[in-house]
Parts: C-alpha cells; structure tokens; sequence
C-alpha cells in the first residue's frame, strides 16, 4: 500500500496493536483513540470494527464516542494544523479579528485545509490566557499570536 | 564557579520564546567560557514578564524579564550572572511587588524550583505533608481537611473534608482518587502551572487523600491541550515511583497508592465531574443524573473523591503546617487562599495567589494594572464561561464564595478576564449561548436546545429586532435553563447572559446604540 493509501484509509494504524497494548480495557478507549490518531493523523472509520472486536464493544459504541470528542478526526488534516483560540480572555485581545485575518489569508472559512495544508481550528482555551491571544501550531502554544508570529510558528512547523 | 541561571519550561514561558533564551544563554556562556548552569523552572506566574530570567547570585535570586534571545548577549556584556544593572533587571524576585504581596502556600515552589528534582523539593519541605499523613489515620486525616476548612477549588466550593469523609464511610473495597484537571475555563491556568511547575505537590495530595479514604488508586484527568501537563505529571509519577513515594509501599509504609495519567480529548464538559467520570470508563462524556454522588457511587461505580488539582495541591501544607495555619488566612467561610488569574485584556496578567477578602480591585488594578490595552476597564468575568460579568461598581467585592454568590456571580476556578471599553457585551452574551452549545453534552434539553435558541434570539436583539419582547423571550429561556437543567453547563449559563444584560442593558439596544444595529449576525 503507498503511502497515500494508507493515509486515505487510516490503515497506517494498526489498531488492533494499539488496543492490545493498553490491554484491550475498554476503559482506555480515549487513550486508543489518542495513539492511533497521532500515528495515522485520523480515526478512519475502516478501524472501528477492528477497535469494537478488540475491547469487546459494539461498533456503535465506539463510534458514539469517536464522534463525541472534539479531538477526533475523522479525515486527515493538512501537515500544519493551526488551533487558534475563541475563548472570552483571548477574544478579550482581539482573537475573533485575528482568527479572519488568518483565515482570509489563505482563503478558507474556520475548519478548513489550505492549499498548502494549513489547517485552522477553533479552539476553547490552551492556559494561556494572560498572554493572549493564544494559538497552537503543531502542538506548540503560541502567545501574544498575531498573523506575523503565526506565519513564523507555521514555518518553523514545517521544517 | 558555576552560576545557575533559571528559565521556565512552562508552557506559556515557552509560548513567548523561553526556549530560545535557554538556547542563547548555554550557546554564550560557552562562548565565553563561563560555566552556567541552566535551571528549567516553573513560572513564577508574572506572564508579562516571561520570558522571565533568574540568576542566582550571593544575595539570592534576581531577575530579568521579558528577555528576548536577542538580548542574552547584551546581558552578558552588562554581567548580569553577577546580577548586575541592566535595562531588563527587575531587582530580587522576592522583592517584585506582584510576587512579595502574595501569599503563596499551594503555590510555593511554583517557579522557585526545578519541577522534576525531587531532592530540591524536600529540601523545601515538599513530602512533609505525606510523611504526616502516614503516621495519621485516615478518619484523622479527613478530620484536618475539614478543619482546615477548605474548599473546592474548581468551582462548587464544597468543603473537601467533608467528601472525604464520605468516601471514607464507605465500606472498604476498591475506591478511587480522581483529580479533575480538565482545566478549561477560559481565562485559567492555574491547574497547568501547578502540574507543569510543582507537579509532586500534586500528586502528593493525591496520595494522601488515597490513605484518608483507603484508596489505592488514583486518576488524573488532564485535558488533551496541556500537552506539557501531560508530559510533566507523567514524567514526575515515574520519578515519585522510583522514589518510593508512589507504588506498594510508599515511604516504606506497606501502604499502596497508584497513579494513572489519562488525557482528555477537547470536550469542555468532561471537567464536569460525572462526565469526567465517564471519560475515564472510556465512554462519552455525558452526564450523569445526581444521587447518587462520586463519593458513593464515582468511578467504576466505586466510591471516588473527585476534587480540583488545587484543592490537592493544597493539601500537603495543610498536613506539613496543621489546619489552624491554612484557617488563619482568608475571611468568614472562605478559608485560606486562592490562586487567582489575572487575564485576558490586563496588563499585569498571571497569577496572585491570595487570602480570600482581597477585593476584585485590588486584583485588577493592583496588581493587574488595569488593561493591556490603556482603555477605560468596561467589565470583567468571574470564575470561567459559566461566571457572571461585573462591572466597575463591583470590583469593590471582597472576594469569599458567599460575596460573589450574593452579588448574583460566582467565584468558580478564579478566573479573571478583563475587557476594555471596546467590547460588545451582546456579543458576549450571543458567545455564553453559542459555548453551550459547542459544548453541551446533549442530554437534557433545555441545555441543548435552549443554547441554540438563546443563541438565535440575541441575534436577533443585535439586529434590532423586536429588541423588547426578544429581551423578554431571553429572560425566560434562562430561567428554564436554569430550573431545568441536569448540571451547570445548561444551568449557569444564564450567569454571563443575564449578568451582561443587567449591568450593559446600552448595548442590547441596538437602535440607540453608537453602533447601530447589526446588519447581519457575524
Ligand atoms: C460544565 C462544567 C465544567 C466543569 N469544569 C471543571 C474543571 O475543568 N475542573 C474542575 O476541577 N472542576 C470543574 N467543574 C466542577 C466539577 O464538576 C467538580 O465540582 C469539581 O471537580 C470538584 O472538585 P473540587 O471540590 O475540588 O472543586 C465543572 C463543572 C461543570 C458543571
Ligand atoms: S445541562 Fe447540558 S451539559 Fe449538563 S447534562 Fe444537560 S445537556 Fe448535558
Ligand atoms: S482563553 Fe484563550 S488561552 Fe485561555
């Protein structure tokens, strides 16, 4: 399978290792659900079953749950994701104004994936409301964010 | 001789380039042949300041902040390892006004320490509070606790003896620890310093409140965004361990205690204790319908102590100092202090840990300095998305639970985010509804439904709409969702919505407003 085919059916994870290494507990569906979207950047909808035989759950069960938690995707994003806050303290700071600004930068609505894979979402507080506005670039907190420093995050994101 | 020099590894030291003044500094002082210790601490809650850089000289620790890594050369050109003058030297940290005028006791070592080293934390009495605790009983353990009188911390403010003590009660069997460090309250970080700068205090409240209750395992639910939380308690759990402080037999005590880190994944509702409990039984995080409580029927359907990571965090210097030592701060019911967070549109942003009775002025113009922005202060919110607005007049409130709750707000997790004259208060409102519902767990439906339509309805009021019989349409879809509502997410919504509407009724009058009214919603 190439890379891109993997990446299309989320096949990259093999989700019957992930949940044979948290000890098929169902209790730990979240944490499974973590790891397999950090290795394959989404919950495909392909390995649901495969999840649902391993801790002894029905397939809706675990598909009530993948579709409950914000953090789940359920397609892939693009290889930059850019989480800008929406919360009052950084709304506060001009957060609603910044967060356009971004996204008419790259010509997408909120959620999207630009043409070069700048992905942008909401995001309800990152703790870093006393230097805000606040923005998460790869995993990385970003303070006092405006387009300058979010350009240089998401550069440095890519190298 | 070396010379140790400290930069927080917080994350939000990190966010405004801590990491590259770490850099800058070892890359120097190698180029100067100067040999320099680097010290990755927690912050000492001056966010304005961070990156904030400490050099530890004769006479104790001075400062320098904010430091860009542009300026590490100059620093060393000025001398400041021998704590020298510079144009960013703030003087002894102890001595900075922001800090010196706080009373930190959950916040001790945050800052002060490097978070991982254990040996500097018994050195500064970290771990006293379990030793005490192992030579106690549990039944005397939740005694002290309660005697202590404190609170909940992540916003109920129930006296946390007293859910021990029911925990207790509970026949043995396997119970639980669970601490709630879902943390997310716009405008609150004091949970993600506490576990990115003293991670060990934490989890040594935790193990003490497994041996008051006889729990032998303990969960922390930490929220999926404070990636460095997640690292930091994990990596702290492990060195606790191999301590000995953790595991069958901690302190060589025969006594057990398990810790378990569990990441959250993005739902605002799961800092809701049953919900949370449910997120940790791998389920969706819907809530649970109250009786029965966590204390009786929590985790697993086992009895569990579910409680704020600073109401843990505080309890070691309880045991290590005694319970008549935590009373003796704070005012009438509200005992102790408080760590609040100064943030959003305010200067001085960060955290001042505080007896309770400082008023919400001193807070915001004291120590906060007023707005970042230098506009007139219009409103504040008190105690997260679910706490009420106040404006100027209020600020006079004298911070205890039964104040704020007698002012129709809320103290909740202590958070504080100040906007200037520039805001929309309909705006803010339209926001409380549009929050709820993102994030409503679905269950009940004037939650549910009442977000959306509340939502629609201020919408309309900010078009100029019927603005009258719409206000009154408002009033009455809040009073549902508060008397009808399974938990505080449906239920207190109302408090920013309502809250905005009293104190800025001007801006819920689009016709007469400097504005005009909205042409189309946003
Ligand atoms: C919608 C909602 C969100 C909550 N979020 C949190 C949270 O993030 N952290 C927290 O400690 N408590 C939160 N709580 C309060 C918890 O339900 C619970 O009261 C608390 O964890 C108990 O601990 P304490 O007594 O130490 O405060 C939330 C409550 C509601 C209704
Ligand atoms: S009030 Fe909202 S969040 Fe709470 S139980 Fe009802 S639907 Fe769920
Ligand atoms: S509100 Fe944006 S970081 Fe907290």
């Amino acid at each position: 399978m190439t890379e891109a085919e993997s990446a299309r059916t989320g096949a990259g994870a093999d989700a019957q290792a992930v949940c044979a290494r948290h000890g098929n507990n169902p209790a730990a569906l979240l944490e499974i659900l973590h790891d397999i979207q950090d290795e394959a950047g989404f919950v495909a909808e392909a390995v649901l079953p495969a999840i649902a035989g391993a801790l002894n759950l029905s397939r809706a069960e675990v598909y009530g749950v993948v579709s409950f938690y914000h953090d789940y995707r359920r397609a892939p994003a693009g290889p930059v994701v850019v989480k800008l806050c929406r919360a009052e303290a950084c709304q506060s700071m001009g957060a609603l104004a910044l967060i356009e600004a971004v996204c008419a930068a790259r010509g997408i609505v909120l959620g999207g994936t630009s043409e070069d894979g700048v992905t942008i979402e909401p995001v309800y507080c990152l703790g870093n409301c006393a230097l805000a506005p606040a923005a998460m670039v790869n995993g990385k907190l970003v303070g006092r964010a405006d387009t300058e420093r979010l350009d240089i995050a998401m550069r440095e994101a890519r190298s | 001789m070396t010379v140790v020099v400290y930069v927080p590894r917080d994350s939000a030291a990190r966010s405004v380039g801590a990491d590259a003044v770490a850099k800058a500094i070892a890359v120097q002082a190698d180029a100067r042949g100067v040999a320099v210790k680097i010290v990755r601490n927690g912050s000492r809650g001056m966010f304005w300041l961070e990156p904030l850089v400490e050099v530890e000289t004769g006479t104790g620790r001075v400062a320098y902040g904010p430091v860009a890594s542009g300026d590490v050369a100059a620093l060393f050109d000025a001398g400041f390892l021998t704590g020298a003058a510079h144009a960013l030297a703030l003087g002894p940290t102890e001595e900075i006004p922001y800090l010196k005028n706080q009373e930190r006791l959950t916040f001790a070592r945050v800052g002060v320490i490097d978070p991982l080293d254990l040996a500097s934390l018994s050195a500064l009495g970290g771990l006293d509070g379990l030793k005490a605790a192992l030579a106690m009983d549990g039944e005397a353990i939740c005694a002290a606790i309660t005697e202590s009188g404190l609170r909940g911390r992540g916003g109920a403010g129930f006296p946390a003896g007293i859910k021990w003590k029911t925990v207790h009660d509970q026949p043995t069997g396997r119970k639980y620890i669970c601490c709630n460090a879902d943390e997310g309250d716009s405008g609150t970080f004091a949970d993600r310093m506490i576990m990115e700068g003293d991670p060990f205090t934490l989890i040594e409240g935790m193990a003490i409140a497994g041996l008051a209750v006889g729990a032998e395992d303990g969960y922390v639910y930490i929220r999926s965004e404070y990636p460095d939380a997640i690292e930091t308690m994990s990596a702290a759990a492990d060195l606790m361990e191999q301590a000995g402080w953790l595991g069958a037999d901690i302190g060589g005590s025969g006594r057990s205690f398990h810790l378990h880190i569990r990441r959250g994944a993005g739902a605002y509702i799961c800092g809701e204790e049953s919900s949370m409990l449910e997120s940790l039984e791998g389920k969706r995080g819907t809530v649970r319908a109250k009786p029965p409580i966590p204390a009786i029927h929590g985790l697993f359907g086992k009895p569990t102590v579910v409680n704020n990571v600073l109401t843990l965090a505080t309890v070691p210097v309880i045991l290590a100092k005694g319970a008549d030592y935590y009373k003796g701060f704070g005012m009438g019911r509200s005992r102790g202090t408080k760590p609040f967070q100064l943030a959003g549109n305010i200067r001085q942003g960060g955290l001042v840990e505080k007896a309770f009775g400082i008023t919400l002025r001193q807070l915001v113009e004291e120590f906060g300095g007023g707005t970042a922005s230098g506009r007139p202060f219009r409103a504040a919110q008190i105690g997260g998305p679910l706490g009420a607005y106040v404006n100027d007049a209020m600020l006079d409130i004298e911070t205890d639970y039964e104040n704020l709750a007698a002012a129709q707000a809320m103290l909740g997790h202590g958070g504080i985010v100040v906007f200037d004259d520039s805001v929309d208060m309909a705006a803010m409102a339209r926001f409380a509804f549009e929050f709820c519902e993102i994030e409503s767990c679905g269950k009940c439906t004037p939650c549910r439904i009442g977000a959306v339509r509340g939502k629609e309805t201020v919408e309309k009021i900010q078009r100029g709409e019927n603005v009258a019989a719409n206000l009154e349409l408002v009033g009455d879809l809040c009073e549902t969702m508060r008397d009808g509502s399974l938990c505080a997410m449906g239920g207190l919504t109302p408090m920013p919505v309502l809250s905005a509407m009293r104190l800025f009724p001007e801006d819920f009058d689009p016709l007469h407003s400097k504005s005009g009214p909205l042409m189309a919603a946003e």
